[in-house]
């Protein structure tokens, strides 16, 4: 009884953190019906912030030296994780303008500005420059520069191509986003696993029945909790949520209902984001795993199986679905069957999707001729 | 299109390739290495999951080279060392070092730490009968690849009967094991000890397998606990060692971790939470190598190590250093520089000083050596004891 | 009818004979890391003309490819390595070492591991393709995960190490390349027959509009499934000669990355194209190699190119045509056409 309560206390944790990840799949699916293979690359630029963040950018002091900054580093923490929050927020953004909107909508002439910066990335890296400012300021011209000169191409790309509304093409394009963020991740960061020092006392509590808990579970499960909270808040209150809805149920229908519809998923992207990068965060501060560029992929696969599982499109249904993949797990790798951990977790969902094709919470769709 | 087409237009493209292949090859063969120089190939995992082991061993080869030819070369011959990265994977190890021994036309080929990848690059320089001599591949397998094959540590079996004596001799009688399942190193290093530590009279008491790549390891690890063993053997890599230890203490499992080389990284204890975190005074196995043994050769190799690259050597480093030392000292003692002249050379190589303590190479192209247990301290691995061949009755 | 079973056998032994002609001679002239990359690049090219089928020709989204060419693989090394040893003695007919016990070995090894991956694609394919979309996608990507850990746990193989030293039966008489060759051929030209065949359009027809499909009464699961145990066989064929070729196969061999590249292939090429996806799978697999010198910014660059095209032509490089003599005559004709255009 005892171990299987604790098996239930981790597995609710690592539940927690799957939907946190499942919850920004199921949005995007929701809009968009598209599977953002990129998104658990968004949860590892969100570890990576967090560990920039601890080691080098914010003012950590070492708990063993300073026994009493422990309040000013829980102060800090927060701050990193509303920094991981917004510089991932940004970057679904990005991911959204450039590389699924243009699928979307078709490519423009404005868009040459952003492949002008990429295209003077390469060169700014390996020009022979003195120090980051002069790096940063020479790939800003460049990109301007670049730009100006791809104008015409993409103009004239923009013309001749054929748009497409194929689903694989769309998820070709999402693996691309996900190859970029993943070895643009290993030029910045190097392929060697880092790992974040310990930033926020740890204490472990054995409660009667000798089951133990520790903050950082208790942590990430009760930030996980107030984020999904507050989603929920946004996306039944506000004026964004319900064009969100609206674009969920018809995206025809909302623009002609006069909703910006791509301002509205720009907002999903980035509240997907979020969460990642809060869900990376956490994870990167609280597990001490190793953090390394492939670090978004397993978690990222995993939790897009839970999001399939409760039913893509559906908030409580990934809600369900993580805390469903984290409970197999837990009870899976504590028994002796731990080798085939990452296997039940497909099994689970194949059983569960040719007996319930739309998920657990998922709405059955008919198809109208 | 039919049939009948489509075999005309594959005929024609078959014939177009050849064409142009053919033609390459004429190119190529012209631009052959000059003899006044002596080619010699590696392949580390410069980048990859295990990018560190590489780069360390890269830097002690490349230092090798350096002073050999500082030192004149091989009789006046200067050498060049082409380094080719596999990325961490054993078919591009394959590739590489295919091409190493084809377009480079290299006489030796140096690598690889991990044993996949050098079990996958062995049957290439067999082939060609190219020696390549491995610093630290430790799986018994790799030098079974044929008579070409070397190496100048010792083998996993060697390896993991030493961590298994030593779990006897310091009363670990009931020991659990938590392997890595995807690496083989882990699995066969779990194996060997299990049946080691079962002839001294101890148990494994629980057995539980992870991935490399989880990111929990705290249901498997409470499994292991409810077994109460003595000892926790955790025969993975340094990238996972670290975070396993962390949550083997917040489950509540004290017990010490033993390890073997995969440990050896100066990146072991930041994983681990830093100075005196989860890894204070657990043990693991290492070649003979140790930034506080004294001998006089390992002290030197340090000094000039932390001049050139301003970081301590780990055994890595070591280990390659003596591989291309190792090398070096053959070329100079065979007469003609032929691949057959060179392998025998290699072959013969007897009481050789390296860094890592003296090297003979048996019949099998292993070499016999002894192995230290280090234990976590502080910010240090400190020397705990040291084990030979003899004394665990090998 | 005799006079076309003549003129067809002629032709298929005239195709083998230049085949094993030029596969000595490439073998003997090349230097081995080109011949590497190229049977790299044929077997990639297989594996591309095998997903197209499913992907392409009709209109599903398999993206775990990599799971049956990993059944392929380890069945026919199973074979070689396994089974073969313990018939030898009864059956000394199949003892490896003479080129009539290599080319029958390697023949039953292709058979049985295309027909191993052919009865997985029946098991995986069966429940899931009753799902459309991204829920087969996701399927599929599970059950080719759930193959690798499979395999990773069986000790037989070798578990994580895998099998290693597998005979090259290939390279008997320096057939490497032939064999690469013929099955190359051999799954395009049966590809293209089939898609001939009334099965073969029902598959075009599910591609098209799959519910227009089924009230036309075509049983849309059961040509779904068809075209799928199709494709994973031939796949299947493909991981044989991996086998036998490079000597050492393991789990992480056959990787999630290693399924997506090969649908990266298939999209790339322009789903449906049987020649494109043969270009594709040689181009996908021959350029990295080629741009090995850029070291890490190879990869960067290469996924940045696959989201370009994506966005400016989504069709894929050849759409849904098809590239032989014709085209290269067309292509001729417009640009002459062009030339007197702009001249006049």
């Amino acid at each position: 009884m005892q171990a299987f309560l604790q098996q239930v206390i981790f597995g609710i944790q690592l539940g927690s953190l799957y939907a946190l990840i499942a919850l920004g799949y199921t949005l995007v699916y929701g809009v968009l019906r598209l599977i953002n293979f990129a998104h658990g690359d968004v949860f590892m630029v969100g570890a990576v912030v967090c560990y920039y963040a601890c080691t080098r950018w914010l003012p950590f002091r070492n708990l063993e030296a300073y026994p009493d900054a422990a309040l000013a580093n829980v102060g800090l923490a927060l701050g990193v994780l509303l920094l991981a929050m917004a510089v991932c927020a940004v970057l679904g953004m990005a991911i959204e303008r450039f590389a699924y909107r243009p699928l979307r909508n078709g490519l423009q002439t404005v868009d040459a500005h952003f492949w002008g910066m990429v295209a003077a990335l390469p060169v700014a890296i390996g020009a022979p420059l003195p120090g980051l400012p002069v790096r940063a300021v020479v790939w800003l011209a460049l990109g301007v520069v670049f730009g100006f000169l791809l104008r015409p191409v993409v103009s004239r790309l923009a013309r001749r191509t054929v748009r497409s509304s194929s689903r694989l093409n769309a998820l070709i394009t999402a693996i691309g986003v996900s190859f970029v963020l993943e070895y643009g991740g290993l030029l910045v960061f190097g392929a060697d696993p880092n790992f974040v020092p310990t930033v926020v006392p740890e204490r472990t509590f054995e409660i009667p029945g000798g089951i133990r808990v520790g903050t950082p579970q208790m942590a990430i499960l009760c930030i996980s909790l107030l984020l999904m909270a507050m989603l929920r808040w946004i996306v039944l209150h506000t004026r964004r949520g319900k064009a969100m809805r609206a674009i969920a149920f018809d995206i025809e229908a909302a623009k002609l209902m006069g909703i910006n519809t791509d301002s509205v998923i720009a907002f999903t992207f980035a509240l997907g984001g979020a969460l990642a990068g809060a869900g990376g965060a956490l994870v990167a501060a609280l597990t001490h795993v190793k953090i390394t560029p492939l670090f978004g992929l397993l978690p990222g696969i995993k939790a897009f199986v839970a999001a399939v599982l409760g039913g893509p499109g559906s908030i409580p249904g990934a809600v369900l679905g993580g805390l469903l993949m984290g409970l197999a797990e837990a009870f899976v790798a504590g028994s002796q069957f731990s080798a085939y951990r990452d296997a039940i977790a497909f099994c689970i969902l194949i059983i569960l999707l040719l007996a319930r094709p739309t998920g657990l919470l998922g709405q059955p769709v008919t198809e109208k001729v | 299109m039919n049939s009948k087409r489509l075999t005309r237009v594959s005929g024609v493209a078959l014939a177009i390739v050849a064409c142009t292949l053919v033609g390459c090859k004429s190119v190529k063969s012209g631009a052959t290495a000059k003899p006044s120089e002596i080619v010699v190939g590696e392949y580390a995992s410069l980048t990859g999951t295990t990018a560190t082991f590489g780069t360390s061993t890269h830097r002690g080869v490349q230092m090798a080279i350096d002073d050999a030819n500082a030192a004149g070369g091989v009789n006046g011959v200067p050498l060049r060392l082409v380094t080719e990265d596999d990325a961490s994977k054993p078919d591009v190890a394959r590739t590489v070092v295919t091409r190493l021994i084809t377009q480079d036309k290299v006489i030796a080929v140096l690598g690889e730490v991990a044993s996949t990848r050098s079990m996958a690059a062995a049957p290439v320089c067999e082939q060609y009968k190219v020696p390549m001599i491995t610093p630290s591949s430790t799986n018994p397998e790799v030098t079974r690849k044929g008579e070409y094959i070397f190496r100048v540590c010792f083998t996993d079996d060697f390896q993991a009967a030493v961590v298994a004596h030593f779990a006897a001799d310091q009363g670990y009688k009931r020991a659990a094991i938590f392997k890595d399942i995807k690496n083989d190193y882990s699995v066969a290093f779990a194996a060997n000890f299990a049946a080691e530590l079962k002839k001294l009279g101890g148990q494994i008491v629980a057995e539980q397998v992870f991935q490399e790549g989880d990111t929990d390891f705290k249901a498997q690890l409470t499994s292991l606990k409810a077994a109460n063993p003595d000892a926790v053997l955790v025969p993975g890599y340094y990238s996972e060692v670290g975070t396993i230890a962390r949550q083997a203490r917040e489950v509540g499992l004290t017990v010490p971790l033993l390890g073997g080389d995969g440990w050896d990284s100066p990146r072991l204890i930041p994983g681990a939470g830093g100075p005196g975190g989860a890894l204070e005074g657990c043990f693991f196995s290492n070649h003979y190598f140790s930034t506080e043994l004294k001998e006089k050769a390992t002290q030197d190799f340090i000094a000039a190590f932390r001049k050139r690259y301003s970081t301590s050597p780990d055994a890595l480093a070591a280990l390659g250093y003596d591989a291309a030392r190792l090398l070096v000292d053959a070329m100079k003692r065979c007469p003609k520089l032929d691949a057959k002249s060179l392998r025998d050379a290699i072959a013969s190589t007897k009481d050789f000083p390296g860094v890592t303590g003296k090297i003979t190479l048996d019949m099998n192209r292993n070499a016999r050596k002894a192995a230290l247990i280090l234990q976590v301290k502080g910010d240090r691995f400190t020397v705990f004891r040291s084990y030979t061949p003899e004394q665990i009755g090998q | 009818m005799i006079g076309w079973a003549v003129s067809r056998l002629v032709g298929v032994t005239v195709l083998l004979t230049a085949l094993a002609f030029l596969s000595n001679a490439l073998t003997e002239s090349l230097e081995t890391y080109y011949f590497l990359i190229i049977i790299q690049c044929g077997i990639a090219a297989t594996l591309a003309v095998s997903l197209n089928l499913i992907n392409g020709i009709t209109g599903q989204f398999s993206i775990g490819h990599a799971g049956f060419y990993a059944v392929g693989a380890y069945v026919g090394a199973a074979w070689t390595m396994l089974w073969r040893p313990r018939l030898e003695s009864t059956l000394p007919i199949l003892s490896i070492g003479s080129p009539t016990g290599d080319i029958l070995n390697l023949l039953i090894a292709l058979a049985l591991g295309s027909l191993a991956a052919a009865l997985t694609g029946v098991v995986v394919g069966t429940p899931s393709l009753r799902l459309r979309g991204d829920y087969l996608a996701i399927l599929t990507l599970g059950f080719g995960e759930v193959i690798r850990v499979v395999l990773l746990n069986i000790d037989a193989v070798g578990g994580a190490r895998g099998l290693t030293g597998i005979p090259t039966l290939v390279s008997t008489g320096n057939l490497a390349f032939f064999w690469v060759a013929l099955v190359l051929i051999a799954v395009t030209v049966l590809t293209r027959n089939l898609m001939r065949t009334t099965r073969g359009l029902t598959w075009l027809a599910v591609r098209e509009d799959e519910m227009a499909a089924d009230a036309m009464g075509v049983n849309t699961t059961r040509v779904k499934v068809t075209a799928f145990v199709i494709g994973s066989g031939f796949a299947g064929a493909a991981g044989v000669l991996y086998a036998h070729f490079f000597t050492g196969i393991s789990p992480d061999i056959f990787g999630m990355d290693v399924s997506i590249m090969i649908t990266t292939m298939v999209v790339l090429a322009g789903t449906g194209s049987v020649t494109g996806a043969i270009i594709a799978g040689i181009v996908l697999t021959a350029l990295p190699e080629a741009f090995r010198f850029l070291k890490d910014y190879r990869m960067l660059i290469f996924s940045t190119t696959l989201i370009i095209i994506m966005l400016t032509r989504p069709q894929g490089i050849l759409g849904h045509s098809e590239l032989g003599f014709g085209s290269f005559f067309r292509l001729y004709r417009r640009l002459s056409g062009l030339r007197r255009t702009s001249s006049a």
